[in-house]
C-alpha cells in the first residue's frame, strides 16, 4: 500500500508490455509524455495507481507527473465511457452548429459534456479539430467519423452503439 | 528489403519511373486520407475489391493514395487505364462504385455526374493530356504526391523523383551549396512567421556543437487547418528526405518528428514510411554508403496548442509541460537538450526536395518576389468546394474563393474571410483582390499562419466568431506570462457580455487597450497573436460591434440573447408546420389561424424561421 495525500492507494502490476515499454524508453531523455500515451492507450486513462507506479519505476515526483496530465488535453485522470463521443469544436465545426450538436447530445444522453453517463456507457468530449472540416460539423466516435450531422441526425448514432 | 548501394538505388529509381509511366492494365486508386475514410472510402475499396474479384477481371490493382484536396466530392477514387482517358469520379457510394465497375471498366463508358475535373497540376504532370490547364488555378509542389502515389510503398515515391534530391545532397553538393541554393529560392517558413529558412539552417549549422537535432513540427493546431496532416498522410518520405537534407547540411545525424496525438493516420503511415526508408538504408547508419548517419523518431503532441511554438515544442519534446521560453537564445543554437536544432515545419520541409532537385531559381520563378513558391490553405466555411488548395504566392482571394472554391454557400452573400486562425484576422471584400503573400496579409492586419482560411457569409455574427476565437486563446494560453493569461481572458469576457446583450459603449476602447498591451508584452507568439482577432474585425467591422452594444441589434441573428422571433400576421397562413417542429414546443394556433411565439419559453433555435414556407417568422 502507498499512502499519498491521506489516501490510500492500491498497488497494481504493470501489464507485461507496458513494462516492456517504459523499459525501452526508460534511458531515453524526455520519455514522459510518451510513457504517459502508452498507459493511456491501455487503461483510457491515466489511474491515480498507475501514475504511483510510474513515478516509482522512472524515479520522479509524482507531481511531475501530474503536471504534465493537467496541462494536455489529451491526458484524462477520469476514466471516459465504454464509447467516447467526441465532438469537434474547430472553426468549421463551430460555424456549422457544434454547440447545437453538443447540447442536443447532452439531453439525449442526460450527461453535461466532459462527464460520463451513470452506466459507463457514453461520454461527451470537445476537441479541437480532428481535420475534417470539409465534412463539418463532425463527431468522432472512438475511431469512426460522422460528418455532415445535423441534431436529427444523433440519436441515429447512438443507437448505432446501445 | 535489403539495405541499397548508390548504385542499386539509381537502377531502382529508374525502373520505378518507367514502370509507372507505361503500366498496362487497370488502376483504380481510392482516396484514403483522413477525411476521406471519414467519409467512407473504406467500404468503397473493399466494394471495388468485391466486385472485381466476383467479376474475375483481369489486370486491375486497385490501391490507395492520399487526400487529393477535395474534401467536399469525398470519397474519390481516379481510373487509370488504356483507351479511356484519366477519369477522377467524385461522391462515389457504393451504387456508384458499382457502377464505375460495370460502365467504366468493362463497358468503357465514363459515369455521368460523378466525374470531376482534376483540381491541380503538380510539378511532375505538367502538359499531360487529361488536365484541363487553363482552367486550373492550383500548382502542387507541397501537395505534389498526395492523392498521386501509395504512401505506404517507398517504391511509388521513388518512381516520382523520390529521395533524389538526399542522392544530391550526399554525393554531389556541399553544405554551403544547399544553403545558397534555399537562399536562392527565397523560401521562408510556412508555420506563420515567414522567417528565411536558409537563415535558420545557417544558425544551426555554425553553431559549435558534437550534437544537432533536426526536428520538424507537425503539431498543427489551428482549429480549421489540416494541411500539414493532408502532407503527412499522403506524402510522409518528402519529410523524411527533406529532414535528412537539413540534417546532412547542418551536420545533425538525429531527427525528430513531433506530430499531434490526435493524428492517428499520419502517425501510422510515418511509422510505415520511416522502417521502410530505414529498411532501405535511406535513414540510419552509412545512408547509401555516404557514410552520413541519420535516424529519426516520432514524439507525440498532447493536445497543446501553443506547443506549435518552437520553444514549447521543445520543453514538450523533452517531457515537460509545453511553455515557451524567451528568445534569444534561439533554438537554432540553444534548442533541445539545449543543442543546435533546426526547426520547420511540415509545409516548408515539403517544399525543399523540388529546390534541391530543379534549383532555388526555379522556386524563386513561382510566386511573388518577397514570398516565393506556393502555399496550401484549406479552404473551409460557408464556401461551395471546401477543400485543400494549393496556389501559387500572389493568387487572389477572389480567384481561392470563387474561381476554385466556387464562390459561397446557398447563393449567399461574401462577408469576410479569416485567415491565419487564432492568430490571425479577418479580411474583407475591398481587399478580394489583392495578391496574397506573407506581407500582404500582414499589411491588412491579418496574417498568413498556418494557412486556415475560413469564409464567412452574411449569416456569421463577426462578434460571436471572434469570442470563438478569443475562448480558443483563453484555453490554449500556457498562462506562464501574465499579458497573456489575463489580457485573453479579460477580452473574452467583454466579447461575452456584447454577445449577451450586456455591452455598454467603454468597450470597444477597452477590447482596444487590452489587445495592444496583449500584443506587445507578451512571451511567445501565442499571446503576441491573441489579439489579432479582435483588433482586425475592429477595424473592419466596428459597426457591428456597435450595433451589439448601442441597439441591442445582431444583424446575423446569431447572438441569441440579442434576437427575438415573431410570426408576421399578414403573411401567416396557419399551416401549423412551424408548430409541429418547434421543440420547446412555445408556437400556438389554430389551423388556418395567425399563429402565436411565447417569448417567454421561445429558445430562439430559429427553426421556425427555417421552416416556414411563407417567410412569415420575423427575425429581429
Amino acid at each position: 500500500m502507498v499512502a499519498g495525500k491521506g489516501i490510500v492507494t492500491r498497488k497494481v502490476a504493470l501489464s507485461d508490455n507496458l513494462k516492456a515499454f517504459i523499459e525501452k524508453w526508460q534511458e531515453r531523455p524526455g520519455n514522459l509524455i510518451m510513457i504517459l500515451h502508452r498507459v493511456q492507450q491501455e487503461y483510457r486513462y491515466v489511474p491515480r495507481e498507475v501514475a504511483f507506479e510510474v513515478a516509482r519505476v522512472l524515479d520522479i515526483p509524482l507531481a511531475k507527473i501530474y503536471g504534465i496530465i493537467t496541462f494536455y488535453h489529451f491526458f484524462k485522470l477520469e476514466k471516459p465511457g465504454e464509447i467516447n463521443l467526441h465532438v469537434c469544436t474547430g472553426t468549421a465545426c463551430y460555424m456549422k452548429g457544434a454547440n447545437e450538436l453538443i447540447s442536443k447530445l447532452e439531453n439525449l444522453l442526460d450527461v453535461r459534456a466532459g462527464g460520463t453517463t451513470a452506466d459507463g456507457k457514453f461520454s461527451i468530449e470537445t476537441v479541437r479539430c480532428v481535420g475534417c472540416c470539409g465534412l463539418a460539423p463532425v463527431l468522432m466516435a472512438e475511431d469512426e467519423v460522422y460528418g455532415k450531422l445535423t441534431t436529427e441526425k444523433l440519436q441515429g448514432v447512438i443507437s448505432h452503439y446501445t | 528489403m535489403a539495405k541499397i548501394t548508390l548504385d542499386a538505388f539509381q537502377k531502382l529509381r529508374s525502373e520505378q519511373a518507367i514502370g509507372r509511366r507505361e503500366s498496362k492494365g487497370i488502376h483504380v486508386v481510392v482516396s484514403m486520407g483522413t477525411c476521406g475514410i471519414a467519409a467512407g472510402a473504406k467500404r468503397i475499396l473493399k466494394t471495388f475489391l468485391d466486385e472485381i474479384h466476383m467479376l474475375k477481371l483481369p489486370n486491375v490493382a486497385i490501391k490507395q493514395t492520399g487526400c487529393m484536396g477535395l474534401c467536399y466530392a469525398e470519397p474519390t477514387v481516379e481510373i487509370r487505364m488504356k483507351d479511356m482517358p484519366n477519369t477522377l469520379y467524385g461522391r462515389v457510394d457504393i451504387p456508384i462504385a458499382k457502377k464505375i465497375v460495370e460502365e467504366h471498366l468493362i463497358g468503357h463508358r465514363l459515369v455521368g455526374n460523378h466525374v470531376y475535373d482534376y483540381p491541380a497540376k503538380d510539378i511532375l504532370c505538367e502538359g499531360e493530356d487529361y488536365l484541363n490547364e487553363a482552367k486550373l488555378k492550383q500548382f502542387r509542389v507541397v501537395l505534389r504526391n498526395c492523392g498521386v502515389i501509395n504512401p505506404e510503398d517507398i517504391k511509388e515515391y521513388i518512381a516520382r523523383q523520390g529521395y533524389v534530391a538526399l542522392k544530391k545532397v550526399l554525393f554531389e553538393m556541399r553544405p554551403e551549396e544547399v544553403l545558397e541554393e534555399l537562399k536562392i529560392s527565397g523560401l521562408r517558413g510556412r508555420g506563420g512567421a515567414g522567417f528565411p529558412i536558409w537563415l535558420k539552417w545557417k544558425l544551426s549549422a555554425d553553431a559549435e556543437g558534437d550534437e544537432k537535432y533536426v526536428i520538424c513540427n507537425g503539431d498543427e493546431g489551428d482549429p480549421g487547418a489540416y494541411m500539414d496532416r493532408s502532407a503527412l498522410e499522403g506524402d510522409p518520405h518528402s519529410i523524411i528526405e527533406a529532414m535528412a537534407i537539413a540534417a546532412k547540411t547542418v551536420a545533425s545525424n538525429q531527427g525528430v518528428i513531433y506530430v499531434r496525438a490526435e493524428y492517428p493516420l499520419a502517425i501510422e503511415r510515418l511509422g510505415i514510411a520511416l522502417s521502410q526508408a530505414r529498411e532501405m538504408g535511406l535513414l540510419g547508419k552509412d545512408i547509401l554508403e555516404s557514410g552520413f548517419d541519420f535516424d529519426i523518431e516520432i514524439r507525440l503532441g498532447a493536445g497543446a496548442f501553443v506547443c506549435g511554438e518552437e520553444t514549447a515544442l521543445l520543453a514538450s519534446t523533452e517531457g515537460n509541460r509545453g511553455m515557451p521560453t524567451p528568445k534569444p537564445p534561439f533554438p537554432a543554437t540553444h534548442g533541445l537538450f539545449d543543442k543546435p536544432t533546426v526547426i520547420n515545419n511540415v509545409e516548408t520541409l515539403a517544399n525543399i526536395p523540388c529546390i534541391i532537385e530543379k534549383g532555388g531559381a526555379w522556386f524563386k520563378s513561382i510566386g511573388t518576389e518577397k514570398s516565393p513558391g506556393t502555399k496550401v490553405f484549406a479552404l473551409t466555411g460557408r464556401i461551395e468546394n471546401s477543400g485543400l488548395v494549393e496556389v501559387p504566392m500572389g493568387t487572389t482571394l477572389r480567384e481561392i474563393i470563387y474561381d476554385i472554391g466556387g464562390g459561397i454557400r446557398d447563393g449567399k452573400e461574401f462577408k469576410a474571410v479569416q485567415t491565419g486562425g487564432p492568430s490571425g484576422g479577418v479580411i474583407t471584400k475591398d481587399f478580394l483582390d489583392t495578391p496574397i503573400d506573407f506581407d500582404s496579409l500582414t499589411a491588412i492586419g491579418s496574417m498568413m499562419g498556418s494557412g486556415g482560411m475560413i469564409v464567412m457569409d452574411e449569416g456569421d455574427c463577426i462578434v460571436d466568431v471572434t469570442k470563438f476565437y478569443m475562448e480558443f486563446c483563453v484555453d490554449e494560453s500556457c498562462g506562464k506570462c501574465s499579458p497573456c493569461r489575463i489580457g485573453t481572458k479579460r477580452m473574452h469576457q467583454i466579447l461575452d457580455q456584447i454577445t449577451k446583450g450586456n455591452g455598454i459603449p467603454d468597450d470597444v476602447q477597452k477590447l482596444q487597450n487590452i489587445g495592444h498591451a496583449t500584443k506587445m508584452a507578451s512571451l511567445c507568439g501565442l499571446g503576441q497573436t491573441s489579439a489579432n482577432p479582435v483588433l482586425s474585425t475592429l477595424r473592419y467591422f466596428e459597426k457591428e460591434y456597435l450595433e451589439h452594444i448601442n441597439e441591442g441589434k445582431c444583424r446575423a441573428a446569431r447572438c441569441k440573447n440579442l434576437v427575438s422571433y415573431t410570426i408576421d400576421a399578414e403573411k401567416c397562413v396557419g399551416c401549423m408546420l412551424c408548430a409541429k417542429q418547434c421543440p420547446v414546443p412555445c408556437i400556438t394556433g389554430e389551423r388556418k389561424k395567425l399563429h402565436v411565439i411565447d417569448q417567454n419559453r421561445c429558445i430562439k433555435c430559429g427553426i421556425c424561421h427555417d421552416v416556414c414556407k411563407f417567410d412569415a417568422v420575423i427575425v429581429a
